[in-house]
């Protein structure tokens, strides 16, 4: 609940700076409140569940998910510090990202139907504005008429079914939802409509397979470190919402449910992965294999069992950390070879060691490999997936994961085994900084898993 | 006391809202203007609007109702930011046709 308010008025005060000309502070301020809100998110952690009304309840489960959020949040923010240095918008970029994350907070922690709707809006709204900030770039323009398009699509599907569902029990409110509902027969068929509704509207918001064909569009065209959000901040956001109306709310009806659940996330592993392997340009080949790890993820919430929420957070967190350091290096290698082409990496091992390094760990994280965080992430859902019985699945993401090991490895050894343009790239200091602080989180993350898998 | 809402069966407000959500629904496939497009979204927004007007109605609950002014307030940011967005593409393109939008693509 802190979390909220505090960051709520970090938006509030970042729309003041321009008005009472504090813009240079600003960067620091948002840091240090970022900062803050973390440590006071935690100060909750086993204290009470705070309800507002029934309406938003911070559990364990909550505070978990938005320590997270605000972790990468604050990472994402030292990535992106060149995205604020705009004179005319740079107020509203900030207030944009910290109500996004207002959005994001409330996504994790509501227990009713109206907060789960604001929640999507106060992170989508904000979005489709960010998306299309490049305003001269026809790519940008087209990118956030896209995404504002599918977005209000997705919300009217799920708004159906939020309808649907209130007129078969009568309430918003998860837990009367989750005792009105009965096991397959007594509930009205419009409860299951319903149901079905919102799983397409999430589909979109999580970008599953059939509904992602906005996704690489979208993530190609925005400016990169806004891809990195979205890529981020607002899966994770999405999926904590899917897991707890899924897992917890519609359990007792999984068996109408599950089938779709398991074709989705096969064909999400399967498609966003092959279809990674056929781009020549990275920013759309990480928003494919973006794609490709909703499908990872929507295996762990089937699963539903006592490992499927903690297997998703760590996943979202390794898989977080990992994008931030590759969409970090992706922009810093495509402003200065002008260009995001694989070839753009061509001898980036030999010109700068640094940014290679860093790059093959965090694209290592990504495909699976140990020792880093990536491959006990996808071990966990692995093992939480075979566990629930779901044997197959567990098969195809084992074949999905191959074929990323290739693309992946494509960038590596572009970066190290081919000749090309031996200009060192000048990287800012700060970048250098948390390119570091990344790498070393990702290897630490991969040998000691424990501290975040047992949190809930 | 059945209030004038409920002079009508539910499943008929139910029928009406599905067929022009369905309506909305296929005007943001079919249509190709970006206008339009947005009018259409708005159509599958009121769609719900009247679903949950009725099922609030019926089971006497006024929950139903405050749902749609979050969903009024909601859908006129949406719209805002909307018609902003489309202003930028105007600006860039000379034209409200989506078609001109086809940079991004495999």
């Amino acid at each position: 609940m802190k979390a909220l308010v505090l960051l709520s008025s970090l938006g509030v005060i970042s729309l003041l700076a321009e008005l009472f000309s504090f813009k240079k502070l600003l960067y620091p301020i948002v840091l240090l409140g970022l900062i803050a809100t973390f440590i006071f998110n935690i100060q909750d952690w086993n204290v009470a569940n705070n309800t507002f009304y029934n309406m938003l309840q911070f559990d364990n489960y909550a505070i978990a998910f938005s320590s997270v959020i605000i972790l990468v949040a604050f990472l994402w923010f030292l990535m992106a510090e060149g995205f604020f240095k705009e004179e005319t918008n740079m107020t509203d970029h900030y207030s944009l990202v910290l109500f996004a994350l207002v959005g994001a907070v409330i996504l994790v922690s509501y227990t009713n139907m109206t907060m789960l709707f604001l929640g999507i809006e106060i992170l989508s709204i904000p979005m489709y504005i960010l998306v299309g900030s490049s305003k001269n770039d026809l790519s940008s323009n087209e990118a956030s008429f896209k995404y504002l398009i599918m977005g209000a699509f997705a919300t009217g599907f799920l708004l159906f079914g939020i309808a649907l569902i209130y007129g078969a029990t009568g309430s918003f409110d998860l837990a009367t939802i989750k005792t009105g509902i009965s096991v397959q027969g007594a509930t009205p068929t419009i409860f299951y409509v319903g149901m079905l509704m919102m799983l397409v509207g999430l589909s979109f918001k999580v970008s599953a397979v059939p509904f992602h064909f906005w996704a690489p569009d979208v993530y190609e065209g925005a400016p990169t470190v806004i891809t990195a959000f979205m890529a981020t901040i607002v899966k994770l956001a999405a999926f904590a919402a899917f897991l707890r109306l899924f897992d917890v709310t519609f359990f007792r009806v999984s068996a109408s449910w599950m089938n779709i659940v398991w074709v989705l996330a096969a064909l999400t592993m399967l498609v966003g992965n092959i279809t990674a392997v056929f781009q020549t340009r990275t920013k759309r080949m990480l928003a494919y294999s973006s794609v490709a790890h909703a499908g990872y993820m929507l295996m762990a919430l089937l699963a539903m069992n006592m490992y499927s929420n903690s297997a998703i957070l760590f996943y979202g967190l390794a898989y977080s950390i990992g994008s931030i350091a590759t969409f970090t290096i992706v922009s810093i290698v495509a402003e200065a070879r002008g260009d995001d082409g694989i070839h753009a990496f061509n001898g980036l091992g030999k010109s700068n060691p640094l940014l290679a390094v860093v790059m093959s760990i965090a694209l290592l994280s990504l495909a699976g490999i140990p020792p880093t965080a990536g491959f006990f992430a996808k071990y966990v859902i692995f093992t939480s997936s075979f566990l629930a019985g779901n044997v197959f699945l567990v098969g195809a993401a084992i074949l999905a994961s191959l074929i990323g090991v290739y693309y992946y490895f494509r960038l590596i050894i572009a970066m190290y085994f081919k000749e090309g343009n031996s200009e060192k790239i000048n990287v800012e200091m700060n970048h250098k900084l948390l390119l570091i602080v990344v790498a070393i989180a990702i290897i630490a993350l991969g040998i000691f898993p424990d501290f975040v898998i047992r949190l809930i | 006391m059945n209030s004038a809402i409920q002079v009508i069966p539910l499943e008929w407000y139910i029928l009406l809202s599905t067929v022009l959500f369905t309506i909305g629904v296929l005007g943001v496939l079919f249509r190709r203007n970006a206008i339009i497009i947005f009018m259409s979204i708005e159509l599958m927004l009121n769609a719900v609007n009247l679903l949950l007007v009725a099922f609030s109605s019926f089971l006497s609950d006024s929950k139903g109702q405050v749902f749609v002014f979050f969903i009024m307030a909601v859908a006129a940011a949406e719209v805002a930011v909307g018609l902003a967005i489309l202003m930028m593409v105007y600006r860039n393109t000379k034209s409200s046709d989506i078609n001109v939008l086809n940079k991004l693509k495999w």
